[in-house]
């Protein structure tokens, strides 16, 4: 059996899935439920300043959008950090962490960006004997308005400039959350580190209008006929924070740097993937909202199966293992070909290979009077797609052609050695052999 | 209570209570909710030149109507399929697509569960029609005068094709109602709440359409005199004769034609009589009807008896496959060579079709499904004992068209009556507009 044990910044869990600051983790009852299911951690819902708490909006706080069945692929919310009292909530993250010393318990906060702002708050936090706490960077709705949350992560100079408050005032680990709303995540990435921070987390949610309502001509979610951009999250953004994630874990100035990694983890394998991207731990909401928190006895099980078959008998034995495959374009080998090979058994029929390959690309597949399609190898330049929308698994796969063998679309044999568009002649900055 | 039940000797209505025979009367095919109509519109692939299209007579584009049904645009998906079929609702309910577009759908190939493209048909065409809507309107008045003889499946849709076309009709039906076998000949489970006669209402909307009722050829009219008074005719007269078989007169032997006929046009089925030991002597559809209708009507024991092996039964795999369910007994190679009894029925004697040997099998009613034939005279020239025609629908006299079960080549199919008279329609517009 696998160990699923988790040992990140120190802190321990017994899985590295943790539920993400959000509604599921904003109180007691919630919590206790997480744990009680086998949730590995959970980061408590961000708190503000002591004060009277924000408020949120009475009307509907998500939207959705759909993919077949109505399967829930991406959510968006305009929901704000805790509306409950600071004093409420150091309470229970106090009483839930003492009943569960096993499980990790990180506090996510988010004040103003005002020194006595955090420190006020820090050792408040330290009292709760929770394991770390995050600092929430990343909100994009309306807490950004109040320049904070995404409004501070856009900004690196700030990252830094808190992080390192923290760092003086906290003596436990700092995780910084980071925004995906910027250009190039390694820019705040590389001031937290430079903050002191312990690890990032990403990616928080991505500013998004989910729908727009054709008949009061609003955007979704809809309060008395107007709408405001909301946090995007779910499956829909894995890729996009799976990008993000690789981008730091491959940046010379933050190599290293433990990640816990956000973006629509669903299953055992999002979780995989991600920890196989550098990510120590996932933490997953969106999946949760979707289906409660019984989700997490297919993903424990799903990963330990899964590492199993692999041997892997721990969460760091494969941990980062493909950011080493991540590379930039540039570098990515011309010399590999492949062609595209349908398996005549294996097809149904449909057609669709044929309709994208004709329509949008490169005329490379023909079709017979009785519905047989066939690769013309003289015209595949192996660009994927018909793999991609052939709704038959591994019907349609890419064949590598051998060293030697003549590429029939260039005429070329191909060569067995690497060479890529650093040295390519047609670029005009190649770099001359030596 | 009736003192009637299914053992009860004898020719007999009231066999079930009113609750069963509610019951078993009931839609085959229960109309979609909207939702379930969306997940079974999201299983179709949206196949290239699609094969479902190429199997439909009608060429409808199930692809498209589909696409449209998954937008939540059933209104003009149903569009889609009036443009090719104005009877697309009747169709939607009789259609053996098992043999034809979801025979030919690729999830068939791969799953063996094609997209149910009947049922969505359904779906689309009866949320238009629930509208009350008619999406079509008349060309300018081209002042030809048509005569349109038969107001069945063919009839109809020549009817509605050269209405919109600015033609006006008149149609001859030789019946009080109008709908031909889609009124009198389908089993009542196919076609429940009166559809029949609503689907003729909403065609004859389009406008320009008379009907003459009780209005038989060669009687009422003849075909001369509707050419002289006519610019074109078009001849969609069905089968109005039915084969018999040369037995001696028994009370209890009946044609199934008239059976199927009166049980459509019962007030109620608790007042239709049925036999407790009922032999269906035929092996396509009407004999299927028959014996599942009996069965549903109570009575005890219902054999279905064909002459020929199960292979070349006319019934499809599905029809034949719903009469066993419904608890009927398949018998094949049995051919029927007399029957028994002192006036009234007591069994039907077969032989073997191969072995020769002879059995009777104990009936009080026998109903007979052997086919139909063509009846009238001055018809046009005929062909294997229908009129002789062309892909046009021309027949040999000049001016005069013909379609459906009484033309040659077709396959006694609703859907293929709907196309050749559609098809007529739009040839004889082009000779009548020349």
């Amino acid at each position: 059996m696998a160990d699923l044990t988790t040992d990140f910044l120190g802190i321990k869990s017994p899985n590295p899935f943790w539920l993400a600051s959000a509604p599921p983790t904003d109180k007691e009852y919630n919590v206790r439920r997480a744990f009680d299911a086998g949730w590995g951690g959970v980061v408590w819902k961000t708190l503000g300043s002591e004060g009277p708490p924000v408020v949120n909006v009475n009307g509907p706080r998500y939207g959705a959008i759909y993919g077949a069945d109505r399967r829930l692929l991406g959510l968006n919310n305009i929901e704000l950090i805790t509306d409950r009292p600071l004093a409420v909530n150091l309470d229970e993250i106090t009483r839930v962490k003492k009943d569960y010393p096993d499980r990790a318990m990180i506090v996510s906060i988010m004040v103003p960006c005002e020194e006595q702002a955090w420190k006020d708050i820090l050792p408040r936090v330290m009292d709760t004997g929770a394991d770390g706490i995050e600092l929430n960077f990343g909100c994009p709705h309306g807490m950004s308005e109040r320049g904070m949350g995404a409004a501070v992560g856009q900004v690196p100079e700030y990252i830094q400039m808190v992080t390192e408050w923290c760092k003086q005032y906290y003596d436990r680990p700092v995780i910084v959350k980071l925004t995906p709303n910027i250009t190039d995540v390694r820019y705040p990435a590389r001031a937290a580190n430079a903050g002191g921070a312990d690890a990032v987390s990403l990616i928080n949610t991505i500013s998004s209008i989910t729908s727009v309502n054709l008949d009061s001509m609003s955007p979704e979610p809809m309060i008395d006929g107007k709408g405001s951009h909301g946090g995007y999250c779910g499956p829909a953004v894995k890729p996009i924070a799976m990008n993000m994630v690789a981008e730091i874990a491959r940046d010379a100035e933050t190599r290293g740097l433990p990640i816990s990694g956000i973006g629509g983890v669903t299953t055992w394998r999002d979780a995989a993937e991600f920890i196989a991207l550098g990510c120590g731990t996932v933490q997953v909401c969106t999946a949760a909202m979707t289906y409660g928190f019984k989700i997490i006895d297919e993903m424990t099980a799903g990963l330990s199966q899964w590492m199993d078959e692999k041997g892997h008998k721990s969460i760091a034995d494969f941990q980062g293992m493909a950011v080493p495959n991540v590379t930039d374009w540039q570098y990515l080998n011309l010399n590999y070909v492949t062609k595209a090979r349908i398996d005549q058994e294996a097809c149904i029929q449909c057609g669709r290979c044929y309709a994208a390959c004709e329509d949008t690309s490169h005329q490379a597949i023909s079709m017979s009077p009785d519905r047989v399609f066939e690769v013309i190898d003289e015209e595949c330049v192996a660009c994927n797609l018909c793999v991609d929308v052939c709704p038959v698994e591994s019907c349609i796969t890419m064949e590598e052609l051998a060293p030697g063998t003549v590429d029939p679309r260039t005429g070329r044999v191909v060569e067995a050695d690497y060479a890529n568009w650093t040295t390519h002649p047609n670029n005009p900055g190649a770099q001359a052999a030596e | 209570m009736s003192d009637v039940s299914p053992h009860t000797p004898g020719i007999h209505a009231g066999r079930l209570t009113n609750e069963e025979l509610t019951e078993n009367f009931s839609d085959l095919h229960p109309a979609y909710a909207n939702h379930e109509a969306a997940v079974a519109a999201d299983r179709c692939y949206f196949c290239h030149d699609a094969p479902c299209i190429t199997a439909c007579p009608t060429d409808i584009d199930i692809p498209l109507f589909i696409r449209q049904i998954s937008t939540g645009m059933e209104a003009a998906a149903a569009k889609t399929i009036f443009d090719q079929n104005i009877l697309g609702g009747m169709c939607a309910r009789v259609c053996p697509t098992e043999t034809l577009c979801e025979q030919a759908c690729v999830r068939e190939m791969a799953e063996g569960k094609p997209v149910e493209i009947g049922r969505l048909q359904r779906h689309a065409t009866d949320t238009l029609m629930a509208a009350g809507v008619h999406p079509y309107a008349r060309a300018t008045a081209t002042g030809k005068r048509v005569a349109v003889v038969g107001a069945g499946p063919a009839g109809l849709a020549c009817a509605h094709r050269l209405a919109m076309k600015g033609h006006d009709v008149v149609i001859h039906e030789a019946r009080p109602k109008p709908g031909g076998l889609n009124e009198y000949g389908i089993a009542t489970y196919k076609t429940v709440g009166d559809f029949a006669a609503a689907e003729v209402d909403w065609l004859l909307q389009i406008g320009g359409i008379a009907i003459e009722y009780d209005s038989a050829l060669g009687s009422a009219v003849t075909l001369d005199a509707l050419r002289e008074s006519n610019d074109a005719v078009f001849l969609g007269v069905g089968l109005g004769e039915t084969n018999t078989l040369d037995f001696a007169e028994k009370t209890g032997v009946d044609d199934a034609v008239d059976f199927i006929e009166a049980l459509r046009q019962a007030d109620s089925f608790a007042e239709h009589p049925v036999g407790r030991q009922v032999v269906v002597i035929g092996g396509g559809m009407t004999a299927v009807d028959a014996a599942v209708q009996s069965k549903l009507l109570g009575a005890e024991h219902v054999t279905l008896a064909y002459r020929g092996p199960r292979a070349r039964m006319k019934a499809s795999d599905f029809e034949v496959d719903l009469a066993a369910q419904k608890g009927v007994r398949i018998l094949t190679e049995a051919s029927p060579v007399g029957v028994e009894g002192n006036g009234s029925l007591t069994g039907v004697a077969f032989e073997h079709a191969t072995s020769g040997e002879r059995f009777v099998i104990a009936a009080d009613q026998c109903l007979m499904a052997i086919g139909q034939k063509l009846n009238g005279q001055a018809l046009p020239a005929l062909e294997n004992g229908k009129i002789k025609v062309d892909d046009a629908g021309v027949t040999s006299l000049p001016g005069v068209w013909a379609g459906g079960d009484c033309a040659s080549g077709g396959d006694d199919l609703t859907v293929t009556a709907v196309a050749e008279g559609r098809d007529a329609a739009e040839a004889m517009h082009k000779v009548l507009m020349a």
